[in-house]
């Protein structure tokens, strides 16, 4: 009965075929560790933040007056309103924890080698939506801090010569920020941006299935076939992955509830304590720090207080901030190493890797504080080394000394 | 699709000219979409130029109105003040006015075209708090009569112009305006700008 009703609906609709291209015979490979979680968990972190988020645009105001009363009247008076909006909140962090991590296993692995340059692209432009979406949703509350973020990130397309000031009043649709603003990054949070999300996703899903994943030992298994043409080193993803992958999920719900329940605001960190007053024109917070998952960008923004080649300090900051992530898309065409794991990557690669890591943490930090000199100079040899680790690359990566990879995937 | 006895150049053009036809039709389908993310009549309204009429204002005193949202202060200073504009030019980050903070008609000592009288936007060119009025230097928090931002100590003189050493990066802004009249200053238009758009 059940398979007559698949013959009809296959010969209507390719749904056997798609279930086997992409989870029946998807054959991934054997060795997958513990940080081949990320993909699937920034999937279901998509799917909270897509529910929850629908749910609360049932009972959100878009409008500078009803904003902030509707948010309290959605954690007050909404049977249940506190924790979808909790789990909305806490999810864009878990979105940025998820995403972050899952970038730095394709710079453990190289996953952005060819032939996976375009899956990473993919990849980073995902990231630049997800950070779009992440600063309109933070505006949407109408805190004073959504107010004076969206003043200080909006003004920083004034930095750009000439039309800058037209664009900012193109953004903000009015000479301040305002209803106008607020409506606008509303519909580009609830409607635009959430389909250019679920597309790249789509689009990052099929080019992995199309080059095959990667893995920590960076062989490719395609090149070593059985003879029931599936790779040897392969296992299909169900039930093998579908299964890692649900535990992984438990794991992750576990500290998703406990944050949520116990620490939604995380000591300001995921929710800034100048948001629990109403957005003030005339009252401008102590010192105005984004959300924790832009503040690496945002220090590397701050660390620029000098002028080079006759750009300001201004535009030089912003070009930098913005380099910053635009650099990732060149990164695979900056490694030329023989190898593509940090497995078989020799000493120079893994300091650089340790020094990345170590910078951008450092930066994070830094992008909370109030600025000072001390910490203006960390910053800036911060963002230098951050730089290094992409623009000396194809430097390094030739120097350093790899060890022979081997032919099958190891434990 | 099979190329056999086909024009191949003739395909390509009309393909082409097509595709160019049609780009041009999207390109001008999307300036309604571009075009309505400007000020709405309703916000240009509310930012439209406001009038002030100094006639009554004494001298050392500030008059604020608001303009597209912002204050606007509007200061009749002394001679005393007027004095102090050259005395305070070794502790200025920018005593020229050279950066673009305010319209090439008021980049002059005293940053106005009445010398007496400054027309400035109040707001601080750090973090946009508003800062407070200090004809009297302020008891010490100023070498002389100007402005000072409580939020995070920035100075400014008696022309806005920012001192160095301070976390405000740039003299405060001065707002395009124009006189009609002597006594009624219209803050929104420039000096060549007719009354058109007023009327």
């Amino acid at each position: 009965m059940a398979s007559r009703f698949m013959n009809w609906v296959d010969a209507r609709f390719p749904a056997t075929q798609l279930w086997n291209e992409h989870i029946g015979e998807y054959y991934a490979p054997k060795n997958f560790n513990v940080w081949y979680y990320f993909g699937s968990l920034a999937m279901l972190v998509l799917a909270n933040q897509l529910l929850t988020g629908i749910w609360l645009a049932m009972f959100y105001k878009p409008s500078a007056a009803a904003a902030f009363g509707s948010v309290a009247y959605i954690m007050r008076d909404v049977e249940w309103g506190w924790l979808i909006r909790y789990m909305h909140s806490t999810g864009a962090s878990f979105f940025f924890i998820v995403v972050y991590l899952h970038m730095f296993r394709a710079l453990l692995y190289g996953s952005y080698r060819k032939p996976r340059e375009l899956l990473w692209i993919f990849g980073c432009l995902i990231f630049l939506a997800l950070m779009a979406e992440a600063f309109m949703g933070y505006v949407l509350p109408w805190g004073n801090m959504s107010y004076w973020g969206a003043q200080v990130i909006i003004s920083l397309f004034s930095a750009i010569p000439v039309v800058g000031e037209q664009l900012t009043t193109w953004i903000r649709g009015d000479f301040v920020i305002g209803d106008a603003t607020l409506n606008r990054f509303f519909a580009l949070h609830v409607v635009a941006l959430p389909f250019v999300l679920v597309g790249l996703v789509i689009a990052h899903i099929m080019a992995l299935h199309h080059v095959g994943s990667n893995n920590p030992d960076g062989i490719e298994i395609k090149a070593n076939k059985g003879s029931d043409g599936h790779p040897v080193d392969g296992i299909p993803f169900h039930p093998y992955y579908t299964v890692k992958d649900l535990f992984g999920v438990g794991v992750f719900l576990t500290l998703f509830a406990a944050v949520i329940f116990f620490a939604p605001e995380f000591g300001g960190f995921f929710l800034e304590p100048p948001n629990f007053t109403e957005a003030n024109p005339s009252v401008t917070p102590e010192h105005i720090a984004p959300v924790w998952y832009f503040t690496p960008f945002y220090a590397m923004l701050r660390a620029i207080n000098f002028q080079l080649f006759g750009i300001d300090a201004k535009l030089l900051g912003v070009i930098t901030m913005f380099g910053a992530v635009l650099i990732l898309f060149v990164l695979p065409w900056l490694d030329r190493s023989k190898v593509k794991s940090i497995r078989y990557k020799g000493i120079i690669f893994k300091v650089m890797l340790a020094a990345l890591v170590v910078s951008f943490l450092i930066l994070g930090y830094i992008g909370t504080q109030a600025p000072s000199p001390l910490l203006t100079t960390i910053a800036q040899i911060c963002t230098a080394i951050y730089f290094a680790f992409f623009l000396l690359m194809p430097f390094y990566s030739v120097l350093d000394r790899t060890k022979p990879v081997p032919e099958r995937v190891t434990g | 699709m099979s190329k056999e006895g086909v024009d191949v150049g003739k395909r390509r053009f009309l393909t082409t000219a097509t595709a160019a036809v049609g780009g041009v039709g999207a390109a001008f389908v999307a300036t309604p979409f571009v075009k309505s993310w400007m000020p709405s009549a309703r916000a240009r309204a509310a930012g439209a130029p406001v009038e002030v009429n100094i006639a009554a204002l004494e001298e050392g005193a500030l008059v604020s109105v608001t303009w597209r949202g912002k204050p606007v202060w509007v200061v009749r200073r002394s001679q005393d003040m007027l004095d102090t504009l050259e005395q305070v030019k070794p502790e200025l980050a920018d005593p020229e006015s050279q950066t673009d903070q305010q319209p090439e008609y008021c980049r002059n000592p005293h940053r106005s075209i009445e010398p007496a009288v400054l027309v400035m936007v109040g707001i601080c060119t750090h973090l946009g708090c508003s800062p407070k009025f200090r004809p009297d230097a302020g008891g010490g928090q100023l070498s002389y009569s100007g402005f000072f931002c409580p939020c995070h100590g920035s100075k400014f003189d008696i022309a806005g112009r920012v001192y160095s050493g301070v976390p405000a990066p740039l003299n405060m802004v001065v707002p395009p305006h124009r006189y009609e009249g002597d006594d009624l200053i219209v803050v929104g238009e420039d000096p060549n700008q007719g009354g058109e758009e007023a009327a």
